[in-house]
């Protein structure tokens, strides 16, 4: 019996290589916080990912420069809770108008930050009428369940 | 000299480092998904000159202090027991179908009946006031009520009987401290969540064979299903999902500590 040939395998195996490079979007953006994300059971995911922008809030990953307080990290620049209502809009004008309505904002918040910038970074967010957020979180298994 | 013929590379390895590189690239990448709890902000509105006074009943007050300790309905409690308190809320007087008004529980929101014949009249009554409005705007207000009707109608239908609301007032009321750590409010909006999630799970299950959730996600993969859509609706009225977060103060201490 003739060995069936493998001399095409390299070339599937690097089709498959090339096709999970394609597909896989890379993260353009610096984490220049740290976050560690609370864990939670009651979790949903967003199935379309081009409408979320992300807002991250944690102490800086370089403490030496920035210290260790919270802060708001939009795209990759450090920014205070007065640009949050700037950012959003400027970041709803770069999505498809019949889009803009279906905005996602997510809120990267690392579990030790204190609520103080995470309630000020909400009502900035309603200000800019930005209302439908999520709570980044890890999965964990739901308590006492029955 | 001899002529030989160039030796061909032996290409059986080439599978193998395409694997290694392959599987490299799988265990380097994290794919980036993005899930957790979705909330929908109330938008901004000016303060309301005089808010109704709802009765205390009906709200189900939950505290979270700067030292991260919960007060609920003015008395301590550990986080592992929010969600059975935030059903007990919803449940206390009747589930809505099961124990219709089992009695009369102090301090929880007491149920009402819909009954399919009340039901059946307003549709009735909001159908023909939809016909004979003569402006837009009362037009619009009477198909909003309609509606509001006619979901409670086909509730009826699909949960096959009359079944017991919860006053619309009803809601469970959560504030937190400037100094609450992000952890301790995210456990907090998740239990009573869970809370909310848990029931409507045993209601669907009960009438539709199928987890809450498993309605939700059959409903996003077929938008267009009309039957999904009523039936997830049919659970709603029975366990609303009201979890209200307190407008923040000026100082945001809740005790002045």
């Amino acid at each position: 019996m003739q060995a069936v040939s493998t001399a095409s395998l390299p070339d599937i195996v690097f089709m498959l290589l090339f096709f999970f490079m394609v597909a896989t979007v890379l993260r353009t953006e610096e984490e220049k916080v740290k976050v560690v994300k609370p864990k939670a059971s009651e979790i949903e995911k967003i199935e379309k990912k081009h409408l979320i922008r992300y807002i991250n809030i944690g102490p800086p990953q370089d403490r030496e420069t920035f210290g260790s307080e919270p802060v708001i990290q939009l795209n990759d620049v450090f920014a205070t809770v007065q640009d949050v209502q700037n950012w959003v809009d400027k970041e709803r004008n770069t999505m498809r108008e019949e889009e803009q309505s279906k905005m996602w904002v997510s809120l990267k918040v690392d579990e030790d930050t204190k609520m103080k910038v995470v309630t000020d970074v909400k009502q900035e967010l309603r200000k800019a009428t930005a209302l439908k957020i999520l709570y980044s979180t890890n999965e964990r298994e739901r308590t006492g369940s029955n | 000299m001899s002529r030989r013929s160039i030796p061909e590379i032996n290409a059986g390895s080439m599978a193998d480092i395409a694997f290694l590189l392959l599987i490299f690239w799988l265990v380097t990448t994290t794919i980036d998904s993005d899930e957790g709890i979705q909330r929908q902000l109330p938008p901004m509105q000016p303060p309301i000159e005089n808010p109704p006074i709802v009765k205390q009943r009906n709200i189900y007050v939950v505290l979270v202090n700067g030292k991260d300790q919960l007060l609920v309905e003015g008395e301590l409690m550990k986080i592992s027991k929010l969600k059975e308190g935030a059903k007990e809320f919803l449940i206390a007087n009747g589930d809505g179908l099961r124990y219709p008004n089992k009695g009369d529980v102090e301090n929880f929101p007491i149920r009402t009946r819909v009954s399919k014949t009340d039901v059946a009249q307003k549709v009735a009554d909001y159908t023909k006031a939809v016909e004979d409005a003569t402006d837009e705007n009362t037009k619009k207000a009477f198909e909003k009520e309609l509606k509001k009707w006619e979901e409670k109608a086909s509730a009826i239908r699909l949960l096959g009987g009359d079944y017991y609301e919860l006053p619309s007032s009803a809601l469970i009321s959560m504030q937190n401290d400037n100094n609450t750590t992000y952890d301790m409010y995210i456990q907090v909006q998740n239990e009573l969540q869970a809370a909310v999630n848990e029931l409507r799970d045993e209601v669907s299950l009960d009438k539709f064979g199928i987890t809450y959730d498993e309605l939700k996600t059959r409903y996003e993969r077929k938008p267009d299903d009309v039957k999904l859509a009523e039936q997830i609706e049919a659970v709603r009225s029975v366990y609303p999902q009201r979890i209200s977060e307190a407008e923040p103060n000026e100082t945001g201490n809740m005790y002045g500590n």
